[in-house]
């Protein structure tokens, strides 16, 4: 899974040139920060994003660190490696648990994220862990919703909250509110709730998504995003941030040939930690995302 | 571009605001340069000209290809192809409800057979439009004989046009992306296909180049439809993607409801794309 195949190819490129000299000058400095800027772009991280690990970079690969080090050009792989898994997350972080069950976890995004794929991966994985999840159907909004949700329910063998035909009928909120109380009846002690997708922009959605949040007060708030996704990646997970607040973000589609930037992007300017990665349309197709793992997969190491 | 005189801070706004709306590193360093050059050729200082000169050169890259739907076979057969959840199916239903206004009778063909509740939303999508549907006879139906019968139902009742809704693939999943030439051959031994409509989502950055390409060798892709245009997302990666493979784009999608689908003006492209 390269997904940062032509980032690390990139940097690779870079640090031959590097290696090749003994110490490091300003200029040399200067040119691998040029690259990495434009590497970094062409792999959609955000501008600011960019700007602010360039300027890290260059800071500490002018510093004694490099000057004193035996091989300077391996200290700034080093430091860029260091400076990604520090955005990146720095620790693995796993789901959190509520004391008492049941423990709800609510997922939102922008329309075809994956969330309701996502729905279906996470009971999967938590069946087989030993939990009894249940998926409430609060998707009321894009055509057929409900009959997906139930169809990836019926996939991952759990039972499916859906009161509600959806296609513009039923409350959101008031399905994921009684499906939490439903949850809590039956003993199932874990609720995924699936929402419609919105964008950042429709502030009559992300209020529908804060109410969700209120209504269902959810030990995770999980921020699917598409690892295709440009430059947009920052502005709309802030709005996200901003109009729901998520405690989590889960990369999808990472199966594919996205350099997938946006890692960078969100994690940097949110702050959350990125959970899982997605990677492929079937319910396996998932994994714990690990920070470390990423960076290097970044930096071909 | 507020200040008063051109300068560096001029420049660097420029990159900034090409670089956001994911024109990419490359194509925003060409335009960069292109206005310079603009800029020293007329000597102008006012940072209004550059403005214009921007807008001006995204228009009239844009400008150089045809955006004319082909529609004129009958029946005349539209695939619609790209990757996981860009709107191929939601662009369906607008661009059917579209035609019908237009008294064109509209069968659409569920040949996503794969994602959960895929027909279901199709369904829902046609009669939203009015528009008639063929549904596989059976789950996990191979793909191409549902557009079969969709073309042969379409030719036997005289409807005119046929739009072909396929799953969501990966450009890179070699195996998916041969189904799709597959279904193009079963359809062309019963009707030309007159356009392979290729989504491409606005919030997609530089990854949608690759996608194009991909799309382009197994699917002979004839037009671009851009979707999700009413988000924050500019959808400038669509530039290189035009210039690297000729392809016009032919739709604009700009929101969830069956009206918010539109032709595409360079002209007002431009306009929301650089302000
Ligand atoms: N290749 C790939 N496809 C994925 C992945 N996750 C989801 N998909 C596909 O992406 C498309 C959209 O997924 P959904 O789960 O419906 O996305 P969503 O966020 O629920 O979409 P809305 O409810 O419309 O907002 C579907 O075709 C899924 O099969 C992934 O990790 N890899
Ligand atoms: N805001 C907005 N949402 C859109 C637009 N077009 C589609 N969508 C939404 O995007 C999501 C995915 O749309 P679909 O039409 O299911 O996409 P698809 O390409 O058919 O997805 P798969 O078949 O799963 O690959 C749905 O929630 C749609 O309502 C658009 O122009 N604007
Ligand atoms: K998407
Ligand atoms: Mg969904
Ligand atoms: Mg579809």
């Amino acid at each position: 899974m390269a997904t940062f195949g032509n980032l690390s190819d990139r940097l690779a490129e870079t640090f031959k040139n590097l290696r090749t000299k003994g110490k490091l000058s300003a200029a040399d400095v200067d040119g691998t920060v040029r690259e990495i800027r434009r590497a970094l772009l062409d792999a959609d991280v955000a501008l600011d994003v960019v700007k602010q690990f360039t300027s890290h970079v260059r800071e500490r690969a002018l510093g004694d660190e490099v000057n004193k080090a035996l091989n300077p050009a391996q200290q700034v792989v080093q430091i860029v490696n260091e400076e990604l898994v520090s955005i990146l997350g720095g620790q693995q972080r796993r789901l959190q648990f509520a004391k008492n069950p049941p423990t709800v976890i609510m997922l939102a995004g922008l329309q075809g994220a994956g969330k309701t794929t996502l729905a279906g991966k996470l009971a999967k994985w938590l069946v087989k862990e030993g939990h009894t999840p249940m998926l409430v159907a609060s998707d009321l909004q894009r055509p057929n919703a409900v009959n997906q949700l139930q169809v990836v329910g019926g996939q991952a063998g759990v039972p499916v909250y859906a009161p509600e035909p959806g296609n513009g009928v039923g409350d959101p909120v008031k399905v994921a509110k009684d499906g939490v109380a439903q949850a809590q009846r039956a003993q199932h002690d874990v609720v995924i709730i699936d929402t419609a997708g919105r964008l950042g922009v429709d502030a009559e959605m992300m209020k529908q998504a804060a109410n969700i949040r209120k209504a269902t007060n959810p030990d995770e708030v999980l921020f699917v995003i598409d690892a295709m996704i440009g430059q947009d990646a920052v502005t709309t997970a802030k709005a996200f941030q901003d109009g729901v607040d998520f405690t989590g973000v889960v990369l999808s589609k990472l199966d594919g040939d996205a350099r997938g930037g946006a890692a960078l992007s969100v994690a940097s300017v949110t702050g959350r930690p990125i959970i899982f990665a997605s990677t492929g349309e079937g319910l396996d197709d998932f994994e714990p995302f690990h920070p470390d793992r990423m960076a290097s997969r970044i930096l071909d190491l | 571009f507020g200040a008063k005189t051109i300068d560096e801070d001029t420049w660097d706004d420029l990159e900034a605001a090409l670089i956001r709306a994911d024109f990419g590193p490359a194509v925003t360093e060409e335009i960069v340069d292109a206005i310079k050059a603009q800029v020293e050729r007329y000597k102008t200082t006012d940072p209004k000209d550059v403005q214009r000169m921007l807008r001006e050169i995204v228009e009239e890259r844009l400008a150089k290809y045809d955006p004319t739907l082909k529609l004129t076979e009958r029946p005349a057969v539209v695939l619609v192809v790209g990757v996981n959840g860009v709107g191929k199916t939601t662009t369906i239903g607008k661009f059917a409800r579209f035609l019908r206004t237009y008294d064109r009778s509209v069968v659409v063909g569920a040949a996503d057979t794969f994602r959960a509740a895929a027909v279901e939303q199709l369904a829902t999508w046609a009669g939203r439009a009015g528009v008639e549907i063929v549904r596989p006879e059976r789950e996990g139906q191979d793909p191409a004989s549902v557009a079969f019968q969709t073309v042969d139902r379409a030719k036997r009742e005289g409807i005119e046009i046929v739009i072909i809704d396929t799953a969501g693939r990966l450009h890179t999943k070699g195996g998916l992306m041969d189904e799709l030439g597959k279904i193009r051959r079963v359809v062309e031994k019963q009707a030309p296909v007159s356009e392979v409509l290729l989504v491409l989502d606005a919030t997609t950055g530089q990854n949608g180049l690759a996608q194009a390409e991909a799309f382009i060798e197994h699917g002979g892709v004839t037009g671009l439809v851009l979707t999700k245009l009413d988000g924050s997302a500019k959808g400038g990666f669509v530039l290189a993607v035009q210039e690297k493979t000729g392809l016009p784009i032919k739709l604009i999608g700009q929101g969830e409801g069956i009206n918010d689908l539109t032709g595409f003006t360079p002209h007002v492209f431009a306009q929301k794309l650089v302000g």
